[in-house]
């Protein structure tokens, strides 16, 4: 496969994960959370600094679709962590022919 | 095993987040020499389709969830180094967009998953690779039971913190068992998510994988000095 189509699917396939698959995952709490629950350490938890935030929770603040707002938020962060990760490891990738 | 702020005291807190950055910095510079023009846009992939599948909660038991850490994944497709700064952002992005774990405690959830799991995984993957028949399907089992064990370890490295520095007063003990049991189970879905994804990529491009060309790239950088 070349790579330009290998790095297409692989991101085809995460925007349709995080845009549409998400909206079916299951809303029980995670393994931390469940633990903290039963024992009882959830009590210290603290609400979240940035708990209204426009994206928090992985919604869209004012979206009142649930399937549209978890799947934009989904979408916004493919393409955010896609961006940014891609661009980093460019920065930081060694130069070829640099160090001959 | 997103930590939200308060779980942890402020000072241990501190302190596994100077740890943490003290291990992203060593990966920055371990990754310049396993990342090159073909590899680093894998890099970002892989970081992307973590970030996706973390949005992903399977149901583990009855009322518990849990999702792709995606630590030995990231490890066996892009060596250890970049699979902590490709989790490193994924976690950053997650706290700092999404509200997803506290960000007074990103320290510690980074130590955790950045550095426990992906260099524990990729040592349990070295380790099965070794002894298994030297066969491309050796690859994705290897990087499944470094998946398998690198859920309870991120876990086992939360009961750390929690020893050293929890604001709560519930047993040590107690905890240890409870998260180590559930992430096991966790882990169970982490191994086949793992299974099928390193073998999808080196069902395309075997090339990429390092955790499979890693002999062969080894030899071309000693050639190379």
């Amino acid at each position: 496969m070349k790579q330009k189509t290998f790095l297409i699917s692989g991101f085809m396939a995460s925007l349709v994960l995080a845009g549409v698959v998400s909206f079916y995952a299951s809303s029980s709490p995670d393994g931390l959370e469940k633990v903290a629950g039963d024992i009882g350490f959830i009590e210290s938890a603290q609400e979240n600094a940035n708990s209204e935030g426009i994206l928090a929770d992985y919604g869209v603040k004012g979206v009142e679709n649930a399937r549209l707002s978890t799947g934009a938020a989904g979408v916004i962060g493919v393409i955010a962590t896609g961006a940014i990760s891609t661009g980093l490891f460019f920065l930081i990738r060694r130069k070829s022919g640099g160090k001959k | 095993m997103h930590i939200p702020d308060g779980f942890i005291n402020l000072p241990t807190s501190g302190a596994f987040a100077v740890v943490a950055a003290a291990g992203v910095a060593i990966s920055i510079r371990g990754a310049k020499s396993s990342l090159d023009e073909k590899t680093a846009p894998l890099a970002g992939l892989t970081a992307t389709f973590i970030f996706a599948v973390q949005m992903l909660n399977f149901p583990v038991a009855a009322g518990t969830s849990g999702h792709l850490l995606g630590a030995a994944l990231a490890a066996v497709l892009i060596g250890p180094y970049a699979a902590t700064l490709a989790i490193t952002i994924v976690r950053i992005l997650q706290a700092l967009l999404f509200a997803d774990g506290g960000l007074s405690a990103l320290g510690l959830s980074i130590f955790n998953m950045s550095i426990i799991a992906v260099w524990f995984g990729y040592g349990v993957f070295l380790i099965v690779k070794k002894i298994a028949p030297k066969k491309k399907v050796s690859i994705s089992i290897a990087a499944a039971i470094a998946a398998l064990l690198s859920v309870p370890a991120a876990a086992a490295g939360f009961v750390l913190q929690y020893a050293i520095g929890a604001n709560a007063t519930f047993s040590i003990s107690a905890v240890f068992t409870a998260m180590i049991g559930t992430h096991l189970l966790i882990g169970i879905g982490e191994a086949l998510i793992t299974f099928f994804a390193v073998g999808a990529v080196l069902a395309s491009r075997s090339d990429l994988v390092y955790g499979y060309k890693n002999q062969v790239s080894q030899l071309e950088i000693r050639a190379n000095k």
